[in-house]
């Protein structure tokens, strides 16, 4: 079956959980921003978590079906809605053979997954379905979806409508949104005075905020340790020797404004980084609109431990409740 | 120089061999990497060498970070002991120097350079003590470039050039980074070459570019049919200067299927290169060109 795109929405790209092992020649990991979101959306219209999804940002598209399927949407609170009449999030329905998915405003988040039963088909690159735009690799022919492609689907099992994720297993960003980092890599390269003021600031998101990492703006500029700038550096205080950023590593280039990259990273560059948010918050940033209030809270590894083993229970209690 | 290990998050664990950039410092990322790679440890999920670092990415659940970081201090170790010797491609990337596009380009973000009235290619030739662009195209593809890291965006090689450091042409990055560049820009940024293998943002100056696709997704081009990228970490470029003529034959041969990218198999050794850098360098070139 297929599902016709009518409208594309802002930025819909089909993303299912990533292509590790290629991020050695520049080719990130990709897949969802928000993993939790799409894992709950694929096990509610019973497919494995790891079937391909949309991705829609900020704004949905509009869908029309060949065939009934059983749809979920989850992550932002981005309402869908069956030939005009709305359905709830994180929770299955049925859309029958012609009928057309559409959604109401954007209330809450950023990032909505819409799952389709049967999973979007698109062929499996690199051993993911997942678009890395960038590299224009990947999803429905590596780039965005535009009005008029025709969505490939796989064949689904049938599974009851009304199926629900309860809303306290649903995991957002708080007001301001607290992001736990590990302090490292080249967290030495600024003042120890720099560093109290990193972690005291309240951030912004700023505009450019994407796949590829979110940007924030609104703390003071940090002050580095003076030194002779290694060779091959570059001059500016906060360059290194090109080397590689890890997922979530927050570099802060000229000391202003940090960016912390996410699933479509670049692989590396010559910026030094202060550290990186812990993996259980990272599904947390690809839920954040521009000047959503962000501060970044000091965490020891036991600590991200704790937080990933917490993370991981909740994704089994969604799980078990399905 | 001294190794330095610091946690990336709870799933990375980045190893910076040195501060500073030099092939001893690669080749100790290099040499690491390769044990880690051999060693098949459970839980790791990544491994990228970089010019003079590298980074590890493993799965929490199945390896302790602790555990993760006494592997590979034992494994660096090892790698100490290895001798510096690799098995290498050396590959001829031809390159329109002052190319239009990267021109047009470069004049369009003329207010983001340091020296707004020259272009990226004077500018360099001056600060270096070259002569001119003619003076500058022969030092740029003069000697052979070591491919020290793959990365930034898919297949793009940072390059570094294979003379002692006196000679070695270094450029700042732009003021404030472009938002675009031509796809296959031959840029240099600090002391490293790049080719830009997709179009898009980037800070490096611009010298010129290739009629070698680098990066291919769909994987037709002929030279990109076993793999989309060219590049991996260790291969030798050689750059050869050609005109607007061949640059537009280059770019036809490709399309229709008929171009043979030149590239033979190599051995590098750091030790001998150190003792003479250009006598290895002429064995280099007398391997590609089959003599």
């Amino acid at each position: 079956m297929a599902v016709n795109v009518i409208k594309p929405g802002l930025s819909t790209t089909v993303q299912d959980l990533g292509r590790p092992g290629y991020y050695h020649i520049g080719i990130p990991l990709s897949g969802a921003m928000d993993r939790l979101a799409a894992k709950a959306a694929n096990w509610l219209v019973g497919n494995k978590e790891g079937a391909a999804v949309l991705e829609a940002v900020f704004m949905g598209p509009e869908l029309k079906f060949t065939e009934e399927a059983t749809v979920a949407v989850t992550g932002a609170e981005l309402p869908p809605k069956v030939d005009g009449e709305v359905r709830d999030t994180w929770t299955s329905f049925k859309v029958k053979k012609g009928q057309t998915l559409s959604f109401d405003f954007l209330k809450k988040g950023a990032r909505a997954y819409i799952a389709i039963s049967g999973g979007i088909d698109v062929p499996v690159v690199l051993g993911s379905r997942s678009t890395y735009a960038l590299g224009a690799l990947g999803g429905f022919t590596g780039r965005k979806l535009e009005a008029g492609d025709k969505l490939p689907v796989g064949k689904g099992r049938a599974v009851k409508e009304g199926r629900s994720v309860p809303e306290k297993l649903r995991r957002g960003p708080g007001q301001p949104a607290e992001l736990r980092m590990i302090p490292g890599l080249y967290w030495h390269r600024i003042t120890e005075a720099a560093g109290k003021q990193f972690l005291a600031d309240t951030w912004k998101v700023a505009n450019e905020a994407d796949r590829i990492g979110y940007r924030f703006k609104g703390g003071k500029p940090l002050e580095f340790v003076a030194r002779e700038q290694p060779f091959g550096a570059g001059s500016d205080p906060s360059n290194i020797v090109d080397a590689c950023y890890p997922y979530g590593s927050i570099q802060i280039p000229s000391g202003t404004e940090p960016i912390v990259l996410h699933r479509d990273a670049v692989s590396g560059g010559g910026y030094f980084m202060v550290g990186a948010v812990i993996s259980a918050d990272m599904d947390l940033i690809g839920q954040m609109q521009p000047n959503t209030p962000a501060r970044f809270v000091e965490v020891t590894m036991a600590q991200a431990l704790k937080a990933r083993k917490d993370r991981a229970k909740l994704i089994e209690k969604i799980k078990a409740g399905l | 120089m001294k190794t330095r290990y610091s946690y990336g998050g709870d799933e990375h664990i980045f190893v910076e061999c040195d501060e500073e950039m030099s092939l001893e410092a690669f080749f100790k990322s290099l040499s690491i990497t390769t044990a880690v790679k051999k060693a098949r440890i459970k839980g790791v999920t990544e491994i990228c060498p970089a010019n003079a670092s590298f980074q590890i990415k493993f799965n929490p659940d199945v390896i302790k970070p602790s555990d993760m970081l006494k592997e590979l201090k034992a494994i660096e170790k090892q790698a100490a002991k290895s001798k510096p010797v690799i098995k290498s491609r050396i590959i001829e990337i031809p390159v329109l120097y002052n190319d239009p596009w990267t021109h047009e380009t470069l004049m369009r973000f003329r207010e983001r350079h340091q020296d707004p009235s020259s272009t990226d290619i004077e500018y360099t030739a001056r600060i270096n003590n070259l002569d001119g662009v003619d003076g500058f195209v022969k030092a740029h593809s003069g000697a052979p470039w070591f491919v020290s890291m793959v990365g930034f965006v898919a297949g793009l090689p940072f390059l570094y050039q294979m003379v002692d450091r006196q000679r070695q042409i270094q450029s700042p990055k732009y003021l404030r980074p472009r938002t675009d560049t031509p796809k296959l820009t031959v840029g240099h940024g600090g002391c490293f070459g790049c080719i830009y293998s997709v179009r898009g943002a980037g800070g490096y100056q611009m010298f010129g570019i290739t009629p070698v696709p680098i990066y291919d997704p769909n994987q037709k081009i002929k030279h990109l049919k076993d793999f989309m990228c060219l590049f991996r970490p260790g291969d030798i470029v050689k750059w050869k200067p050609i005109d607007r003529e061949e640059y537009d034959s280059t770019v036809a041969a490709v399309e229709k299927g008929r171009f043979n990218l030149k590239m033979k198999d190599v051995t590098f050794d750091l030790n001998e290169f150190k003792k003479d850098m250009d006598g290895t360098n002429a064995k280099l070139m007398g391997a590609l060109n089959g003599r």
